[in-house]
């Protein structure tokens, strides 16, 4: 691009890919000098040193992949179950009426209570084995997204519908050009509303009873007093959380390529 | 709704339609023939009914009463040979201007040949969100053409556009037009647009149609001509005359069969 020849714009790329990590390096910088100073004691806070070298080892002994792997299974089954079964009772309450009747209100209901709540009766029914957790994630993520899908199929612009019934569209072809694209924009902020709750529902549904994964290991730690340990658990979290989001940001630059509010990022 | 002793040559036919929206009288005993290929233009103050009208013969909402037929004169699916076209463009957002076009069609060629018309072949590419108001409603147009409609109906198609915009895309509906041949309802609140345009001017009152003339000017019409001033006038002061709806009025030849035009040839 020829504007980047401007010394000016150059600066202004340089300050917009830049600028946002400045704050935290310099914390970490001030951490690290902290820890080395003696000014924490690593029981309290270890330096970030200690916590890459802890992540290192674990690394190479292959355990950190296995807990990291385990903890991704259960999140994504129960992340598929539940935004499945959002996306289908969505589409039913805002296709039909007759649905939303039926449903809607009990669903609310339900809503309404926290699913963390149920941790109690989901260990009685289940005992705490993999069926618990994914059980508990599917049930975190399927109410932001069956909101957000009925939602915005109820919101899709009756003009557009109108426009499309005249034009001879109907049933499905009604559904897959106007009603979903329509709705897509809302699904997507359920979808990640919905991440976000699944790393919550499985940070504490880990850190119940597991054998394995990444809660698995913060536990573990604890009872050793490896304060690096957990610290890298919780930078783990962290980053798959980002991991999360970049997915579905990366999902909405894709599938809203239309919508003006995502199109300015791409003329940058 | 078929009546079997109706045989017409007459496109739009409608005979004592009303509509009511609940206690509303919209429509009172609408009588309307129009013949294939004629551009009629219908004006009236908002709220008047002249809308409700338009989307009445495009199977939008169903008359209260009375019998309303279209004729065509190729047989096939009745409703691809009505068109309409909206004040707002709506163009499926996420949509490509030319997969907007295409639907519910899948006549590529024919898709082609409609945005060339338009002048916007060019932009097929584009989301319509990139596109200015005037040429969103271009694609509309396209779009409603690209399916060779016998009777388009334009809904204020122009209301949002600004004034060169307007004179441009009256220019492009007047011409495609007359390359094409299809019958057109015009439902506008700018006289000079009726004027400029139309073979017949109905002037819509309180629901019924208060007046219908026959606009027998060459085409194309300068604005500034003293016909088409006079004509404008006359149409214009008609309508502002119908200020006060709540004075009872005389009765009106509009409840009578009114036939009152010539065509044009």
């Amino acid at each position: 691009m020829k504007e980047t020849t401007r010394p000016n714009q150059t600066w202004k790329q340089l300050s917009a890919h830049g600028l946002p990590w400045l704050v935290p390096l310099l914390l970490l910088a001030v951490w690290q000098l902290a820890s080395s100073l003696g000014w924490l004691s690593a029981r309290i806070l270890p330096a970030p040193i200690a916590v890459v070298a802890a992540g290192w080892d674990l690394l190479l002994s292959g355990e950190l992949f296995r807990h990291l792997w385990a903890s991704f299974e259960r999140a994504a089954i129960g992340f598929v179950i539940g935004a499945g079964l959002g996306l289908i009772l969505g589409f039913i309450t805002g296709l039909s009426r007759l649905g939303a009747q039926l449903l809607d209100s009990t669903l609310q209901m339900i809503r309404n209570v926290p699913h963390l709540a149920l941790i109690p009766l989901v260990i009685l029914w289940f005992g705490i084995d993999e069926t618990a957790k994914i059980f508990l994630v599917a049930l975190g993520t399927v109410f932001p997204i069956y909101l957000n899908t009925y939602h915005g199929i109820r919101n899709v612009d009756a003009g557009l519908i109108e426009m499309a019934r005249s034009y001879g569209l109907k049933g499905f072809a009604l559904f897959w050009h106007v009603l979903l694209p329509g709705a897509l924009p809302s699904i997507l902020v359920g979808v990640r509303f919905a991440l976000g709750f699944m790393w919550l529902t499985l940070i504490v549904a880990e850190t119940i009873a597991a054998n394995q994964g990444i809660g698995y290991l913060a536990m573990d730690a604890r009872e050793f007093l490896q304060t690096d340990v957990v610290l890298l658990t919780i930078l783990l979290y962290a980053l798959l959380g980002k991991a999360a989001d970049i997915a579905a940001r990366t999902l909405e630059r894709l599938w809203l390529q239309w919508h003006p509010a995502y199109q300015k990022e791409t003329n940058l | 709704m078929n009546a079997p002793f109706v045989v017409s040559d007459y496109q739009i036919h409608l005979n004592r339609v009303s509509k009511q929206f609940g206690e509303r009288q919209v429509l009172d005993n609408i009588n309307l023939r129009v013949p294939q290929g004629q551009f009629v233009a219908i004006v009236g103050r908002s709220g008047c009914g002249k809308s409700t009208l338009l989307r009445l013969v495009a199977g939008l909402e169903e008359a209260s009463d009375g019998y309303l037929g279209l004729h065509f004169r190729e047989s096939g699916d009745e409703r691809s040979q009505v068109r309409m076209m909206f004040q707002d463009s709506r163009l499926l957002p996420w949509k490509s201007v030319l997969d907007n076009v295409l639907l519910g069609t899948r006549g590529f060629n024919l898709a082609r040949h409609a945005l060339e018309e338009v002048g916007l072949w060019d932009r097929r590419d584009e989301w319509p969100s990139r596109l200015s108001g005037g040429q969103k409603q271009r694609v509309a147009l396209a779009r409603a053409l690209v399916h060779r409609p016998q009777l388009l109906l334009l809904d204020e198609p122009l209301g949002a556009l600004d004034a060169l915009t307007r004179l441009e895309m009256q220019q492009l509906i007047e011409r495609l037009w007359q390359e094409h041949r299809f019958t057109v309802l015009l439902v506008t609140h700018d006289v000079s647009e009726a004027v400029a345009l139309a073979d017949r001017i109905l002037v819509v009152e309180d629901g019924r149609i208060g007046l219908d003339l026959a606009v027998n000017l060459p085409r194309p019409r300068l604005r500034t001509s003293t016909a088409v001033a006079e004509l404008e006038d006359l149409v214009l002061r008609r309508i502002m005359e119908d200020r006060h709806p709540y004075i009872p009025e005389p009765p009106q030849e509009a409840t009578t069969p009114l036939p009152i035009y010539r065509i044009a040839v």
